[in-house]
């Protein structure tokens, strides 16, 4: 059997300094991080984005990814979203006591492999071992910042009407993703999380037109949350089209199973852009080339009517409300 | 074979729709008797198809909804009740009790836990020898084998800690008593999908007989229910009204034998109450004598106060078909799916709830 961590890994002794240096540092290591001392000094010049996010998902080890590969692409998303190109990240880790070494090193080789793929360097971070019962194994905080481009403007308050709505590809992969290993529920779904990195698409996008008004990644809650809020944030309608959504075959079958509106279910490698009609061609285009825009379409337009609201035109030609997420559909899911 | 896109193709649900508008002429109130068949013909904004003398009523078909306020608050004493686990499924934890609800019991310390399947107690009533374990069991005929096969299975593994309060119920006998009542004047009736699923589609045929309402039992789908509506309304045209299936992928005439035989075996009929239509005989199901060391109300007696219905709430009027939800005062202003007064806007499948999601 492996080695374990136990409380006196986060003494701040001895044993935190072994752990740190086998366990952690030697997947993340770069100049800045490897100085250890008590922040890490960067020069900066211009706009700056700045954000934090908490990762819990249970379990933390799940088909397409983990927690560590969350913890980074959650934080790299949400800088991306607003046009910042991500730059550095800091990395916080509460372990409770038991959990294995090698589940550790699993995370962090994730964590490693995420960070490079988004062109990130994890430059701080903090180890904190809590007894059996104070965490769940593994939570993880990472903040991040990266630069803002002269130009962009992109927030969920500037949404006009006439703009069109892209979606950079199917819904409710994570969501289910997690809803299948979850304890007492399992079951067989050929759907693996969709958690990626997205800053390189956005850079993409942002070149294809830098006159994005807003974009988001529909995490918790799911697409139809995040277009509420755009909605209110900017007082306008927005109306979809059922057919043009795109959702997987076993998504949309587990969804039924279950009960659920893919349109509730929550993604970490999706995002939904908010563009003036004129350039949603060369976006749409640009986000296509990207690996994970493949399957990206225009799935509404911002409207006058109803502000504040979304609504769905139905494959049967109807017309129906798409409200929020309200109450918990899957407890845990990032 | 993909799961469901043959049952939302627009080009057969669009002709479906021509073909009711043009045989239909007589007025047709249909009702849906099951919270599924509601939210599914909100979703999809199924009433915007008909011409106004077609219409579409919700029916009592949400367990939840039709929980009563007594049981309700029955299920909340037990959780208070020193070394007991009760154990839910999760819609249950918001509706509203007198005083309390599930969720609010369990943030005042009560051991409330949710559970996926009935199953799922007694695993936690395995891990906890020293605590009793009463599973709330909530539903109709769809839920009733699972919960009979676990009480056959707690025997069997001579688990002695669990326990079951049954608020379950059955349905033809509550159509039975909402037609009898004579307030809503019903042409055609949806029937229950996934309760034929178990039961058949022999035990509707008292209706067409009786009070001569045309019967569908039919899928969750747009085109299971456009179907349905279709012929429903070709019933209604041509006065010969009788139990059609268009649900043959899911319902045979006399149901699924074996679920039958495990809920006969373990549960009786009962007299049972229901939220808006009051106590209702043989509608309610309890564990048999052979079973009675597995029913909560056996096991672990408790009394609570007579319960009132909350002011201004219709819950009982919407289950009824009497009124539609957009007629409660309450509506989407002190009732909301987070705040919720009464139990039809709690339930995924209730009406309110439906009404409120997809169609305010």
């Amino acid at each position: 059997m492996g080695e374990t961590i136990v409380l006196a890994h986060g003494s701040g002794g001895k044993m935190s300094r072994d752990l740190i240096a086998k366990g952690i540092v030697p997947f993340i290591s770069n100049d800045l991080l490897d100085k250890l001392d008590d922040s890490a000094v960067i020069d900066f010049k211009g706009r700056l984005a700045f954000t934090t996010d908490s990762y819990v998902v249970s379990p933390i080890f799940f088909p397409g990814g983990d927690i560590g590969r969350l913890a980074v692409c959650g934080t790299v998303n949400d800088l991306s979203v607003v046009g910042a190109a991500p730059r550095y990240l800091s990395l916080a880790l509460i372990i409770e006591e038991g959990l294995s070494l090698d589940d550790l090193k699993k995370v962090m080789k994730s964590v490693k492999e995420a960070a490079e793929e988004a062109g990130v360097v994890v430059v701080t971070g903090d180890t904190k071992v809590v007894n059996r019962g104070g965490a769940d194994k593994l939570f993880i905080t990472t903040s991040g910042v990266g630069v803002i481009p002269e130009g962009v403007n992109a927030s969920g308050s500037n949404a006009r009407p006439g703009d069109k709505v892209i979606l950079s590809g199917t819904i409710g992969d994570h969501g289910i993703t997690i809803m299948s290993q979850r304890e007492g529920l399992k079951f067989d779904v050929p759907v693996v999380s969709d958690c990626a990195p997205l800053n390189k698409m956005v850079a993409a996008m942002l070149k294809a037109s830098p006159r994005i008004h807003a974009m988001r990644d529909p995490t918790r809650g799911g697409l139809a949350t995040t277009l509420n809020e755009i909605a209110r944030q900017s007082n306008v309608g927005i109306r979809l089209t059922e057919e043009t959504v795109p959702v997987r075959e076993a998504v949309r079958a587990a969804c039924e199973l279950l009960g659920f509106d893919p349109l509730h279910v929550a993604n970490e490698g999706k995002l939904v852009a908010i563009v003036p009609a004129g350039v949603a061609s060369r976006v749409l285009a640009a986000m296509k080339k990207n690996h994970y825009g493949k399957d990206a379409a225009i799935i509404g337009e911002v409207i006058t009517d109803h502000p504040g609201k979304v609504t769905m035109t139905t494959r049967l030609g109807t017309t129906r409300i798409v409200d929020m997420l309200t109450g918990e559909l899957l407890p845990r899911i990032c | 074979m993909k799961f469901v896109d043959e049952y939302r193709n627009t080009e057969l649900g669009r002709k479906l729709v021509q073909r009711i508008n043009r045989i239909s002429a007589k007025p047709a109130s249909l009702m849906e008797f099951c919270g599924g068949h509601t939210v599914a013909i909100m979703r999809n904004g199924i009433r915007q198809l008909f011409p106004p003398h077609i219409k579409l009523l919700s029916g009592p078909g949400c367990p939840v909804c039709v929980t009563a306020h007594h049981d309700l608050d029955q299920a909340i004493a037990l959780g208070q009740v020193p070394g007991t686990i009760v154990t839910t499924f999760g819609d249950m934890m918001k509706v509203p009790g007198s005083e309390l609800s599930l969720q609010q019991a369990r943030a005042g310390g009560a051991d409330i836990r949710i559970v996926y399947s009935p199953r799922d107690s007694l695993e936690i009533a395995r891990n906890g020898p020293g605590k009793q374990v009463v599973f709330l069991a909530v539903g109709f005929e769809t839920t009733t084998p699972g919960v009979a096969a676990t009480i056959l299975e707690a025997e069997k593994t001579k688990i002695e800690n669990f326990c079951v309060k049954s608020l379950l119920k059955v349905c033809p006998p509550v159509i039975k008593a909402l037609l009898d009542l004579g307030e809503v004047k019903l042409d055609g009736l949806i029937c229950p999908g996934h309760v034929s699923a178990v039961i058949g589609s022999r035990p509707w045929e008292f209706i067409p007989e009786k009070y001569r309402i045309a019967c569908t039992v039919t899928g969750f789908e747009p085109l299971d229910i456009l179907l349905s509506v279709d012929r429903l309304v070709e019933q209604i045209e041509k006065g010969e009204p009788k139990v059609e299936t268009t649900y043959t992928r899911g319902v045979k005439p006399e149901g699924n034998l074996q679920a039958q035989k495990l809920m006969e075996q373990v549960f009786e009929p009962c007299l049972a109450q229901w939220r808006g239509l009051g106590t209702v005989p043989a509608s309610g199901l309890k564990p048999r004598t052979r079973y009675s060391c597995f029913d909560a109300d056996v096991r672990i007696p408790v009394t609570v106060k007579p319960a009132a219905e909350p002011k201004g709430c219709l819950c009982g009027e919407i289950l009824r078909g009497v009124k539609t939800p957009s007629d409660c005062k309450l509506f989407g202003g002190r009732c909301t799916p987070e705040n919720p007064v009464g139990p039809c806007m709690v339930s995924s499948e209730g009406a309110c709830a439906a009404y409120y999601q997809y169609g305010r």
